[in-house]
C-alpha cells in the first residue's frame, strides 16, 4: 500500500508542487491548509508522516506539532517540519520535530528526506 | 574645598589684566600681599571667604574660579573614564580641563558621540531581530521563493509532465513571480523608509527633551503652555523625544491649571518653597507644587522624577548636586527612601561627595496612582526637589552613582568607584 503523507501548508503554490512531487513517487498525499483541518484529517485517515509548514494561519506549526505529540495516538508520528528562520528550528526541536527543511528547499531534497522519513522505522517502537 | 589647581594662576592673570598691582589688590582684599602671592602662584589653599573678596576685587564670577563652570565638563569626563576602564589621571582632571579646555570638550563630546552610536548599533540590532514588519516581509519573500523554486524545479525536470499539469504550474510560476517582485518592493521600501539617524536613537530621548527644557532655562510660561509649543517640539529629532516632550507638556498644563502662575507666585512669596505647604493652599498634590518650584528660575531648585522601578524620569540639575546621566543614581537619595514610603515628606540636608563648600536642602514625596483603578496595577511617582542650602546642622552624605562617588566608606556601595577616595591626604 502507498505511504499516505499529510501535508499542512498555507501556500496553495507549494503545497500543489510538494503534492505533485510526492504523488508522483508514489505516495498518497492529503493535505490541509490550516491547523483545525489537519487535526481532523489527522485523527479521520491517519498518515504514515507529517509535512508541516512553520508559519500557518490560525494555530502556528508550533501548536499543532504539540497536539501531534499530546495525542498518544500520533506521539510517535514522524514530522517534517517546514522552516524559514535558522532560530524557530530551536523551538521546532524542542517541539518534538524529527526533521527540518529549511525554505526555500530543493524538489530533490525535500523528496530524499520523505523517503529516507518513511523507509526508517517508527519513533521509539 | 575643590578648588582648581590653577586658581592662583586664573586670579594672577586676571589682575595682570586689569592692570592692577599685586600689594594694592592684596590691599583691597583685606590680605597681605605676600600671602597673595603665594595663592598667585598656587602654594597656598584659599578660603572660601578669601575667595569671595579677591573675585569680588577683580571683578570675576566666583564660581569660574572655583569648579562652576567647568563642573559639568568635568563630571563628563570622570563618567566618561568610568565607562571606558582606562587609567585616566581622574585625579587631573580639573588640571586638564583648566589647560587644555578645548580638548577636553572634545574628548566629552566623543565619548557622548561613542554612547550615541552604541545606542544607535543597539537599536538596529532590535530593529533587525525583532521588527515584524521585517520578518513579514521576509517571510513573504521566503515563501514565495520556495514556491517558484519547487515549480520551476517540477517544470524543469519532469520530462513527460501532461500538458495541463505543464500549464498549471506555468501560471503558478507566474502568479508567484508577480508576489516576488511585490514582496520585494515591500522590503526596499521599508529598509529604505528614510528614517533618520536620530530615529534609530542616536541621542537618548530623554536626554534630547532636556536639553531642549535646558535651552529654555527650565521654564516654560502659563501662557507658552497654552499656546502648544507645537513649533519647539517639531524640531526634536526623534519621535520618542517629540511624544515624551509633549506628555511633558500635557502634565505642565494640568499642574498650571491647578496652580496658576500669578497666585502661585504670591503663594511663594508668602510660604516659601514649601510644596506641601503650597500644595495645602491650592488643594493639590505636593508633585505638582515640586514641578511649578522646579520651573522657578530664581529658586536655582534642581528636581529628580522616577517611578517604581527607581529609574529617573525627569532631571534637572542643581548647582553642586550631579545627576547620573545614564544608569542608576545614589540609593542614599532621600527620592528613594520617599519612593517606599508614599505620602510620607522627607526633608533633609545632604551632601554631595566632592562638594565640601556647598550643601542641599532636598525634599522627596511619592504617591501611587491606579491608572485603571481599582483592577489595574498601582503605580508610585516619587520627586525630589532640591534646593541650594546654607544652614548648619547634621547632613545625610550622599553621591552621584556608585562608579564616580568618592566617598570612601559608604554602606550602600554597590561598586566600586574609579575615584581615589575623599578625605585621604
Amino acid at each position: 500500500m502507498a505511504a499516505h503523507v499529510l501535508l499542512i501548508e498555507d501556500e496553495p503554490n507549494i503545497a500543489e508542487a510538494i503534492r505533485f512531487l510526492l504523488t508522483r513517487d508514489g505516495m498518497r498525499v492529503s493535505h490541509a491548509a490550516e491547523g483545525r483541518a489537519a487535526l481532523k484529517l489527522l485523527r479521520l485517515d491517519r498518515p504514515d508522516l507529517v509535512v508541516l509548514d512553520h508559519m500557518l494561519p490560525g494555530l502556528s506549526g508550533l501548536e499543532i506539532l504539540s497536539a501531534i505529540r499530546a495525542d498518544p495516538d500520533s506521539r510517535d508520528l514522524p514530522v517534517m517540519m517546514l522552516t524559514a528562520r535558522g532560530r524557530d528550528r530551536e523551538m521546532a526541536e524542542r517541539a518534538g520535530a524529527d526533521r527540518f527543511m529549511t525554505k526555500p528547499f530543493s524538489n530533490a531534497e525535500i523528496l530524499a528526506e520523505v523517503r529516507a522519513m518513511l523507509g526508517q522505522p517508527r519513533r521509539n517502537p | 574645598m575643590p578648588l582648581s589647581a590653577l586658581t592662583g594662576t586664573k586670579l594672577r592673570d586676571r589682575r595682570l589684566l586689569l592692570g592692577l598691582r599685586q600689594a594694592d589688590a592684596a590691599a583691597q582684599a583685606g590680605i597681605s600681599a605676600s600671602y597673595l602671592n603665594l595663592i598667585e602662584h598656587n602654594r597656598r589653599k584659599v578660603t572660601p571667604d578669601v575667595i569671595e573678596r579677591l573675585a569680588e576685587v577683580l571683578g570675576i564670577d566666583r564660581a569660574a574660579l572655583v569648579d562652576g563652570k567647568d563642573a559639568a565638563l568635568v563630571e563628563d569626563l570622570r563618567a566618561a573614564a568610568a565607562r571606558s576602564g582606562q587609567d585616566a589621571e581622574l585625579d587631573r582632571i580639573q588640571d586638564f580641563v583648566d589647560r587644555f579646555p578645548g580638548w577636553a570638550r572634545l574628548l566629552a563630546a566623543l565619548d557622548t558621540r561613542g554612547r550615541a552610536l552604541e545606542r544607535a548599533v543597539e537599536a538596529l540590532n532590535d530593529r533587525m531581530t525583532h521588527d515584524p514588519h521585517l520578518s513579514q516581509s521576509l517571510h513573504e519573500l521566503l515563501s514565495s521563493l520556495s514556491a517558484v523554486r519547487a515549480t520551476a524545479a517540477i517544470l524543469a525536470e519532469t520530462p513527460d509532465l501532461e500538458p495541463d499539469w505543464a500549464a498549471r504550474f506555468h501560471r503558478n510560476l507566474h502568479q508567484d513571480s508577480e508576489r516576488l517582485v511585490a514582496g520585494a518592493e515591500a522590503l526596499v521600501g521599508f529598509l529604505d523608509a528614510g528614517q533618520g539617524i536620530e530615529e534609530q536613537g542616536i541621542v537618548a530621548p530623554q536626554e534630547e527633551v532636556e536639553d531642549w527644557l535646558r535651552g529654555r532655562l527650565w521654564s516654560i510660561a502659563d501662557t507658552d503652555l497654552a499656546d502648544g509649543l507645537e513649533d519647539e517640539i517639531g524640531n526634536l529629532a526623534s519621535s520618542a523625544a517629540r511624544s515624551l516632550a509633549r506628555g511633558f507638556l500635557k502634565r505642565a498644563r494640568q499642574d498650571a491649571a491647578a496652580v496658576p502662575e500669578t497666585a502661585f507666585r504670591a503663594a511663594l512669596d508668602d510660604l516659601g518653597p514649601d510644596p506641601l505647604a503650597l500644595a495645602e493652599g491650592f488643594a493639590t498634590s505636593p508633585l505638582v507644587t515640586m514641578r511649578r518650584l522646579a520651573g522657578v528660575p530664581s529658586l536655582q531648585a534642581g528636581l529628580v522624577l522616577c517611578d517604581g522601578s527607581g529609574t529617573l524620569t525627569f532631571r534637572k540639575p542643581a548647582t553642586g548636586f550631579s545627576l547620573p546621566r545614564f544608569g542608576a543614581a545614589c540609593p542614599l537619595w532621600p527620592l528613594y527612601a520617599a519612593l517606599g514610603r508614599p505620602m510620607q515628606a522627607i526633608n533633609a540636608r545632604v551632601q554631595m561627595a566632592g562638594q565640601t563648600d556647598r550643601r542641599h536642602r532636598v525634599i522627596a514625596w511619592a504617591e501611587t496612582r491606579h491608572p485603571e483603578g481599582l483592577r489595574g496595577p498601582e503605580l508610585r511617582e516619587a520627586a525630589m526637589l532640591i534646593l541650594p542650602d546654607d544652614g548648619i546642622g547634621p547632613v545625610l552624605d550622599v553621591g552621584t552613582s556608585c562608579r564616580v562617588c568618592a566617598r570612601a566608606v559608604c554602606p550602600a556601595r554597590r561598586e566600586p568607584s574609579i575615584l581615589a577616595a575623599e578625605g585621604i591626604g
